[in-house]
């Protein structure tokens, strides 16, 4: 009986996959780059930011279960230095947290930006009076707060929109980053939106290092954690995964809109990148004034940044020869689709559909001396839309599939190719599930 | 016919000898002068900019378009924390030298291994220690009551104490250079002759005045170089006092009391240098401050030179008399 139902499956399964050859041969012929040549051994280099250091390593690890002739060597090395080595084009992409400045662009014209993760910031608190997470706070609240203007917990502002809170009498000790960082960026960018001149941005401004006003100063997002657990009544910021993964009380966060208070997560941030998608440039395009934070939307998180990949639009000043620079605008596209579904598991937050569309079009611009080396004009018609983002974790492929198709993960088609298979049937009423 | 090859092999091996030597001698100044012409170099936009005044100057602005650099509090921040951790470590080391140069070889022989297995120690792990486990209990049980009590007169005592601050920086400072200056200054008095010692004791001398009829006045120089010594190392160290100082920038850095943050030029460099963008002054700044800090060094370094090469100079002239 059991027998007979497993050949049963096995031969819907054969059918599945024929099935599902067809259709995605012919998506990836246009929606995909070409894959890296399989004759060939590529050693691919990449340097710049820290932040996104997990996930492009993890990211590393799965391309090269994938297409085990590439070999990514990426460089944590900051931002700075990612973008020092991409004006000097010692490597065949960067990473930064931040875009390129104006200045920075003179120095290496042609870059594009293809945003590859997002990120988002915490406010965390030391308060023994209010030992869970939820305290509320507003912009410019945190704004005064780091200035000096506001001193006390007790603070009337505060206490107005914290009615059930029992906010102590107490000095508010500062605590933020003393080395360069993204994180810094993205926080003080966030307060000279919101605090804007003669607040804010004109007493101390965005950047990596800022002159602070006040506050006890330590390195890295552990650094920052450091004194915010060991000092009682103190408050500071760091990156969203690090705050889950510590278990800090972090505080909720007006946004944008000004009508709700917005819990860090996963899922707000995403939601303030869908707010400005539309509004963002081309790749090819200026970048130095991008900005998400205090996004739009009654779900946005306002303190919120993508962060990017850089790379040359004529490719054929970094990169060794033709197949090689099809190799990296193969893996900077598997990056940004098929990668994005391990962003969830390492707290990153995965791009939306528009951000992913958006760095598709950026890379099919890259050009090995004019020549184009991917032609993409947008998201394929003919089939249904390529399910490269998040949605297929949803689909999880049994273990005895997997067991009877053996021979299909070890073939050339992905598993996406194959659940497409399996969708195609379901629709078609072949299979009944 | 044996003696011929012989020579010629011996001809051979001095000149490999002499090449060689050559080399790693050329190596040595090769490498400094490489390093103070990249850092002049790389750092000559900020000279450009600022002038001399990048010295004196206070503010440390890097935000785009309004870049303004003075190293002054670092330069100023780092001579704090220097001086505080000599004035705590020399003596406390000089006491662990003459406890050793004297004690009986069984109890002075293992606690001078122990004094330098100190020295091994990577100076992320006092700086991990003292932010994780010194700073806590030297917050609550030293300089919370000492604010409480001198805090309101005294300005050394003033700001409120959150434990990262010049004075923890300087204490761990001070620990780090004792096993320098006390392993320096434990041969140093070795190296006083018996005779001496014996002299003095024969003039009816107790140990201390044994130690200040003899030992000190014969190695006062070679104490000062080793102390020396150990001041080059507070000069330069960089992960301990980075984690503990509080990193102050601009004129907030300024020492203004033994319990408000400040910065040191190694420090500011080990914060801000990944970061720093290639496209603005910023880098250069950087580059200019370690410019300083290395002439700060060779300063000391020659100054220490200087004092144990005369220590040495007397001691010959003593044995040989």
């Amino acid at each position: 009986m059991t027998t007979k139902i497993t050949t049963i499956m096995t031969s819907l399964l054969m059918i599945a996959t024929l099935v599902a050859i067809t259709p995605s041969l012919n998506a990836n012929a246009q929606s995909a780059p070409d894959a890296p040549n399989s004759n060939l051994k590529f050693d691919i280099t990449g340097a710049g930011a820290t932040f996104p250091f997990p996930l492009i390593d993890l990211w590393r690890v799965e391309y090269k279960n994938d297409f085990d002739n590439v070999n990514l060597n990426y460089q944590s090395i900051g931002s700075g230095g990612g973008i020092k080595q991409h004006i000097e084009k010692t490597v065949n992409f960067a990473a930064s947290d931040a875009p390129l400045t104006d200045k920075e662009r003179l120095l290496a014209p042609g870059t594009l930006h293809i945003p590859e993760t997002i990120g988002g910031v915490a406010i965390t608190y030391n308060i023994p009076e209010i030992p869970e997470k939820g305290l509320k706070l507003t912009g410019k609240m945190i704004s005064h707060i780091f200035m000096g203007n506001i001193t006390k917990w007790n603070d009337p502002e505060i206490a107005s929109i914290n009615p059930g809170l029992k906010l102590p009498d107490q000095e508010i000790v500062v605590a933020h980053r003393s080395d360069g960082s993204g994180t810094t960026f993205v926080f003080t960018d966030y307060l000279s939106a919101v605090d804007p001149e003669p607040g804010w941005a004109k007493k101390v401004g965005k950047g990596k290092s800022v002159p602070w006003p006040r506050g006890l100063a330590a390195a890295g997002n552990e650094g920052v954690a450091g004194i915010v657990k060991s000092t009682t009544y103190s408050i500071g910021y760091v990156e969203l995964a690090y705050a889950f993964q510590t278990k800090m009380s972090y505080a909720y966060v007006q946004n944008g809109d000004k009508n709700a208070f917005i819990e860090p997560g996963i899922e707000s941030v995403a939601a303030a990148a869908e707010g400005v998608v539309n509004s963002l440039p081309a790749a090819e395009a200026n970048w130095s004034t991008v900005s998400i934070v205090n996004a739009p939307g009654p779900n946005s998180y306002p303190i919120s940044s993508l962060t990017y990949l850089l790379v040359y639009d004529d490719i054929k000043q970094v990169s060794k020869n033709k197949e090689h620079a099809k190799s990296i605008v193969h893996m900077i596209h598997w990056m940004v689709t098929d990668g994005q579904q391990f962003s969830r598991s390492l707290l990153y937050v995965p791009l939306p559909d528009k951000i992913v569309e958006l760095d598709k079009k950026g890379l099919s611009k890259i050009t090995y001396g004019g020549e184009v080396l991917w032609k993409y004009d947008g998201p394929a018609k003919t089939t249904e839309p390529k399910t490269t983002e998040p949605k297929t974790t949803d689909y999880q492929i049994p273990d005895w599939i997997r067991n009877n198709a053996k021979w299909w993960a070890d073939g050339l088609i992905t598993d996406q190719d194959y659940i497409k298979g399996l969708q195609y049937l379901i629709s078609q009423g072949i299979l009944k599930v | 016919m044996t003696k011929v090859t012989l020579n010629k092999k011996r001809v051979i091996s001095d000149k490999v000898f002499k090449i060689g030597a050559t080399v790693a001698g050329t190596y040595v100044l090769v490498v400094v002068v490489l390093m103070a012409f990249q850092l002049i170099s790389e750092s000559y936009p900020i000279w450009e900019e600022e002038g001399l005044s990048f010295i004196t100057k206070t503010d440390w602005n890097a935000v785009e378009d309004r870049e303004s650099f003075g190293a002054l509090p670092y330069i100023l921040g780092t001579l704090t924390t220097s001086a505080i951790a000599m004035a705590i470590g020399v003596p406390l080391s000089i006491g662990i030298a003459m406890f050793i140069s004297d004690a009986p070889a069984k109890i002075g022989g293992p606690l001078g291994f122990l004094v330098e297995l100190l020295a091994a120690v990577p100076s992320v792990i006092y700086g991990l220690w003292g932010l994780f486990v010194f700073r806590i209990y030297f917050r609550d049980w030293i300089e919370t009551p000492l604010h409480n009590a001198f805090g309101d007169n005294i300005w050394l005592f003033s700001g409120n104490p959150y434990g990262l601050d010049i004075i923890t920086a300087s204490v761990i400072l001070a620990i780090m250079i004792i096993p320098t200056v006390s392993a320096v200054s434990r041969e140093i008095m070795k190296a006083v002759p018996q005779q001496q010692k014996e002299a003095a004791y024969m003039l009816g001398a107790t140990k201390w005045e044994m130690f200040k009829l003899a030992i000190f006045p014969y190695s006062k120089t070679g104490l000062i170089g080793a102390s020396i010594l150990g001041l080059g190392r507070a000069v330069g160290e960089t992960m301990a006092v980075t984690m503990l100082i509080g990193n102050a920038t601009g004129i907030g850095a300024i020492p203004s009391s033994l319990f408000g943050p400040s910065q040191t030029m190694s420090s500011i460099i080990a914060n801000e240098f990944v970061e720093a963008s290639p496209a603005s002054i910023h880098m250069p700044a950087l580059i200019g401050v370690g410019l300083i800090l290395l002439l700060i060094a060779i300063v000391i370094n020659v100054i220490a030179h200087l004092l144990v090469t005369r220590m040495l100079k007397i001691k010959e002239g003593a044995i040989n008399n």
